[in-house]
């Protein structure tokens, strides 16, 4: 049993990878829709809910399928995309829907005396966005966003599903050879327990750090 | 000099500012007071568009801004020409003291760091919290957070320094170091309009000074005229319920 675990274990680069790769674009996705939810620019507000509303309405299962299998035989220059990328993409979209909202909440929950501070000086919206809000709206909304990195580090094992040989990919063909089943899964549970648990240690480090600000 | 011509606010029908009138020329201290609701706030942040006037015309030395088609510009222009002292301070709370204060310097006007920083230092000085350059807004009391919002303020340069009831959150011990800090902006030569609750200041500080009611200005002059000679009733009726 012992010897699946630096196999399984060589597969850990590519689960973080995949849920870095998708945490850092759905991050980018997520804040320009929070923005534009805030500011709800007309016709794109409604494209910007109809996103949201499909993305944390149906199972990220559901989602990969559609895109990965089902909308290559609609547009025919996605067939061309591996599963590892379509991973990350379909990740990317369906975080990215429940990011936006938590950082929207976030944005709105900036005290109203920051935003007036800093039109006050002369900010753009842009400036003022950057410099003053965002930041603000970011210490408020980290915690929620760590638990969403730790969500899409566990949804990388649905990219199996996808014919992509990941920690699961490579229990099942190691179990498959050796008949040890339980070892096997109990080795990837493990490993993605441990992961999931030195991030929620990081989170609370993260949260004294962006508190420092607000200690009296 | 600064010009407000027919400036005109409405807040779901109801007019808070009628059409209001003021030329302030350049190092004047201009104090207005009147009762709670008259729209002594709303006419300080028209003029800074955090409210937006619905008529009227702003000018701030060479920018003149007509309310109605005011673009963003504008805007922008009128906000960078002037500057805003917040009764609740409104400082950045995610920024130190010294960022507070360098904060207009490196965005809005774009200036090297160590310039600003520079400033910053000299400001923090005169404001006399050179020691407190690195601590944050929750670390500060008070009158040494509403010390650096005027810092804030001093750093941009601004051709008219509005201040809205700029000690009326504080606790009096922290009133003041507050005061004495508007002093020493005053004797700069610094232009201020000011709205304030504190009417022995206001008597000392005051070009003149500018009694509203109902979104209007009902009566202005000296300190004196105002405070020892008031003529409109409505005048006479604040003074007694305040001095009482
Ligand atoms: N955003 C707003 N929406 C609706 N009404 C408003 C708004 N801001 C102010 N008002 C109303 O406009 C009137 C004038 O308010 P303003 O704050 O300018 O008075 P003020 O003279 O500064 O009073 P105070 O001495 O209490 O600060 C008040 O009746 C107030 O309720
Ligand atoms: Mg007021």
């Amino acid at each position: 049993m012992l010897g699946l675990v630096p196999v399984i274990l060589g597969y850990v680069p590519l689960t973080l990878a995949m849920a870095s790769a998708a945490m850092v674009l759905a991050l980018v996705l997520a804040v320009a829709l929070a923005v534009e939810r805030v500011f709800r620019v007309p016709i794109l507000d409604q494209l910007v809910l109809l996103f949201i509303s499909f993305f944390r309405g149906t199972p990220l299962l559901v989602q990969l399928f559609l895109f990965y299998y089902g909308l290559p035989q609609v547009l025919s220059f996605l067939t061309a995309i591996d599963g590892v990328t379509a991973a990350i993409m379909g990740l990317t979209l369906h975080f990215a829907a429940y990011m936006a909202e938590t950082i929207r909440a976030a944005i709105i929950g900036v005290d109203r005396s920051q935003w007036e501070a800093a039109q006050s000086i002369g900010m753009t919206q842009g400036q003022m966005m950057r410099r003053v809000i965002l930041p603000q709206a970011a210490r408020v909304a980290a915690p929620t966003l760590v638990n969403y990195f730790i969500d899409m580090i566990k949804g990388t094992s649905l990219a199996f599903t996808l014919g992509v040989t990941e920690m699961m990919g490579a229990a099942q063909k190691e179990a498959a050879g050796s008949f040890l089943y339980f070892e096997a899964f109990l080795v990837v549970a493990v490993i993605y327990w441990i992961m999931v648990e030195g991030l929620s240690q990081a989170q609370k480090a993260l949260e004294i750090r962006l508190n420092k600000a607000y200690a009296r | 000099m600064i010009r407000i011509e027919g400036l005109t606010k409405r807040f779901g029908g109801t007019a808070v500012l009628n059409a209001i009138d003021l030329e302030i020329a350049k190092g004047e201290r201009v104090v207005v007071i009147g009762p709670s609701g008259t729209g002594k706030s709303t006419l300080l942040r028209c003029i800074n568009f955090l409210d937006r006037p619905d008529a009227g015309r702003i000018t701030v030395g060479d920018i003149s801004v007509d309310a109605t088609r005011a673009s963003r510009a504008d805007i922008l222009a009128l906000r960078r020409a002037t500057a805003f002292v917040f009764q609740n301070y409104g400082l950045f709370a995610h920024r130190t003291a010294q960022e507070n204060i360098m904060e207009a310097l490196i965005t809005v006007q774009k200036r090297p760091r160590a310039e600003a920083e520079a400033q910053a230092r000299r400001i923090l000085k005169e404001i006399g919290l050179a020691d407190k350059a690195d601590s944050y807004p929750a670390s500060l009391s008070g009158g040494q957070q509403q010390r650096v919002g005027i810092g804030r303020a001093m750093a941009i340069g601004a051709q008219l320094m509005l201040f809205d009831e700029p000690t009326s959150a504080l606790d009096p011990e922290w009133v003041g170091e507050v005061l004495d800090l508007m002093r020493s902006v005053a004797a700069q030569g610094q232009t201020m309009l000011i709205v304030t609750h504190e009417m022995r200041f206001a008597r000392e500080i005051a070009d003149r000074v500018i009694f509203m009611e109902g979104g209007r200005i009902v009566e202005q002059g000296p300190p004196a005229q105002i405070f020892d000679a008031p003529q409109d009733p409505r005048l006479q009726r604040f003074l007694a319920r305040v001095s009482a």
